[in-house]
């Protein structure tokens, strides 16, 4: 199972000093944390995208490039990439090669944003939201699987005879999460592919996701990916973390109870109601092996823990706490419980050997210029000479 | 007035008992806003008992609620009070729903509890709209607000408003308006009309997986993968 932290790169004023990091200092801060996760063994680190203050990640891939040049291990991942406003080609082309530089380091979770003024800052309808996220996911599976797309949709130009460069690593395409708070069409559509789902979980109440999670688990047994107990599920989490949970609550509740989304809630309600643990590591393991009883053996958590204004120092000792004393224990506790049969979550390296085997991966090479490798149906030396392209008509 | 052309659609088949809920956004002890509320449920429980039927009573009072009201409205997520009072009135047969008149308009706890409620809760629910005031320059609030509230949630209000200002507790009319807004209300419930609406059209109005509505979509086998956007789930286009 994977351990690791998500974060939508957040600004707000420290209400116990009143600092606020800017711009740079929270970039910045962000690569720490990245780091700081990577070296205490964690296993993903997650990026928001947002296209508004007081949020820094509006181009995720970039940052988790400059990321992935500095760390070892981790799996990048986002939290998650907006499939509706973004361009369905440029995802495919960013993340490709985010997964090159990142030597395999990489998959994502798309998911809608529900921002309203975001849609038509990109010139977006928030009504099609869900139909938009829908079908930029069908053609970006598209897009990393067949070297040469013919598409026509809906929302975006029609496509002939496309390449999407470079061609994922190894030619094989990141493992994509769905991340879904309310939509049975978006748990279909991961359920639909084999791909994962992962549900937000904090913020809502304890087993609020429940029904949806069942839902995926259910249709991913239906299109025959696997039984549900083996379909591919992440859940968020929150915590707050210190050896002695009387200090644990004393330092977060000035940070809970002034940050805009909490107001109006009491820290002990929203701990008893919510997945957020403030409190000792053991607190934090409890309640996260409530989270598998609760949802059945799952993949991916990943837990919030640099929000809030939090300043670094104190969120670098959070990941501490978490990768030194939370996620060794819950590796032990959540593996002696699991059932015989249920998958990791895929990686690149099991992603290629189930592609491949033993034999070498695919390298694509370009064909040389040839003066109609705009588009064209045989863009690489090894392109399938069968497939044929749909070319405009010229009159 | 009389209320004698009550009669169950079959009266020798014994009727399950009607379950009448009111709704009261009243904050005083005693609320004449209740007051009003149960009256018409008295009246409704007296008309299905006089045609040979049973009925249950049961009352909410948001009063008590206000705070989980508040916090469901800025945390988008109505604790465990509320759902219960959801499910309530999602099972419940009719409706009676009651708020004093603050400001020249319904009660902000009514209307914050109103804007909690799932889009399809009410499909097609008989409901009497009653409101109480301070002066009876208020009594076009409960068509001009509940009204168009109540239209815009697809319930089915009675054709009968309730208003009480503070001089109809003493004036025979208003006791003849509750009889008449009571008689509405058993007769459209004892129709079946709301009912057949919603089993017939269910699939017809906007609804949220996992909601409280009694017919809701709760896991895949409620599913309907029919639909244009669950086709483009499965890799088709629109």
């Amino acid at each position: 199972m994977q351990f690791g932290i998500f974060t939508v790169g957040d600004i707000a004023p420290d209400p116990v000093t009143g600092h606020t990091q800017s711009e740079a200092e929270r970039i910045a801060n962000i690569v720490r944390i990245a780091q700081k996760a990577d070296e205490v063994g964690l296993d993903v680190f997650a990026l928001g995208e947002h296209h508004n203050p007081p949020f820094v990640p509006s181009s995720p891939t970039t940052l988790l490039a400059h990321i992935a040049a500095l760390t070892e291990q981790i799996v990048l991942s986002t939290s998650v990439t907006l499939v509706t406003t973004n361009d369905p080609v440029k995802i495919a082309e960013d993340y490709a090669m985010l997964q090159h530089v990142a030597k395999g380091r990489l998959d994502l979770m798309v998911g809608r944003g529900n921002t309203v003024p975001v849609y038509p800052w990109f010139g977006k309808d928030i009504r099609q939201g869900v139909a938009l996220a829908l079908e930029n996911y069908n053609l970006l599976h598209r897009l990393w699987r067949e070297d040469v797309v013919d598409w026509e949709g809906t929302f975006r130009t029609p496509l002939q005879g496309f390449t999407s460069t470079p061609r994922p690593l190894d030619d094989v395409p990141p493992f994509v999460w769905h991340g879904s708070i309310r939509t049975p069409e978006i748990a279909e559509q991961a359920a639909y592919y084999g791909n994962g789902y992962f549900a937000n979980h904090i913020l809502a109440p304890n087993l609020h996701f429940k029904p949806l999670v069942d839902f995926y688990r259910a249709r991913f047994a239906h299109y025959g990916h696997g039984t549900k107990e083996q379909a591919i599920v992440g859940l968020g989490g929150q915590a707050f973390i210190a050896r002695r949970s009387q200090d644990a609550v004393e330092t977060f509740r000035p940070y809970f109870e002034s940050y805009p989304v909490f107001r109006g809630s009491s820290l002990d309600d929203y701990m008893e109601r919510t997945p957020l643990t403030v409190g000792s590591p053991q607190q934090v393991i409890d309640k996260t092996l409530t989270f598998r009883e609760g949802f059945g053996d799952y993949q991916r958590q990943l837990f919030a823990v640099d929000g809030l204004a939090l300043p670094v120092e104190m969120a670098l000792e959070q990941i501490e706490l978490l990768g030194t004393e939370v996620v060794p224990v819950l590796r032990k506790e959540m593996a002696a419980r699991r059932a015989p049969g249920v998958p990791e979550a895929p990686t690149h390296a099991t992603l290629v050997r189930a592609k491949y085997g033993d034999a070498e991966p695919r390298q694509p090479r370009p064909n040389p210029n040839r003066g109609d490798n705009l588009s064209g149906a045989s863009p690489y030396q090894d392109s399938d000479p069968a497939v044929t392209a749909r070319f405009p008509q010229v009159v | 007035m009389t209320v004698a052309t009550l009669h169950s659609n079959d009266p020798a088949e014994p009727e399950s008992a009607v379950r009448i809920v009111v709704v009261s956004a009243g904050v005083s002890t005693p609320s004449s806003s209740r007051l009003l509320a149960d009256r018409t449920a008295q009246k409704a429980v007296d008309l299905i008992q006089a045609a040979g039927g049973t009925a249950t009573v049961g009352t909410v009072e948001l009063g008590p609620l206000a705070v989980d009201i508040a916090q469901a409205i800025v945390s988008g997520h109505p604790g465990e009070r509320l759902q219960e009072v959801f499910e309530r009135l999602a099972s419940a047969d009719a409706l009676i729903v009651s708020t004093p008149v603050y400001k020249a308009g319904v009660s902000g706890l009514f209307k914050s509890f109103a804007d909690l409620l799932d889009n399809d809760l009410l499909i097609a629910k008989p409901v009497v709209l009653a409101a109480t005031a301070g002066t009876s320059r208020h009594s076009m609030v409960v068509d001009e607000q509940m009204r168009p509230l109540f239209a815009f949630l697809r319930a089915i209000p009675a054709p009968t408003s309730l208003f009480a200002a503070p001089e109809d507790w003493g004036d025979a009319d208003l006791g003849r308006r509750i009889a008449r807004a009571a008689t509405e209300l058993v007769l459209l419930v004892r129709s079946g009309v709301g009912t057949a609406i919603a089993d017939t059209a269910w699939t017809g109005y906007d609804h949220r997986f996992g909601g409280h509505a009694t017919r809701a979509e709760r896991s895949a086998d409620d599913v309907d993968f029919s639909t244009d956007l669950m086709r483009l789930a499965a890799g088709g286009s629109l």
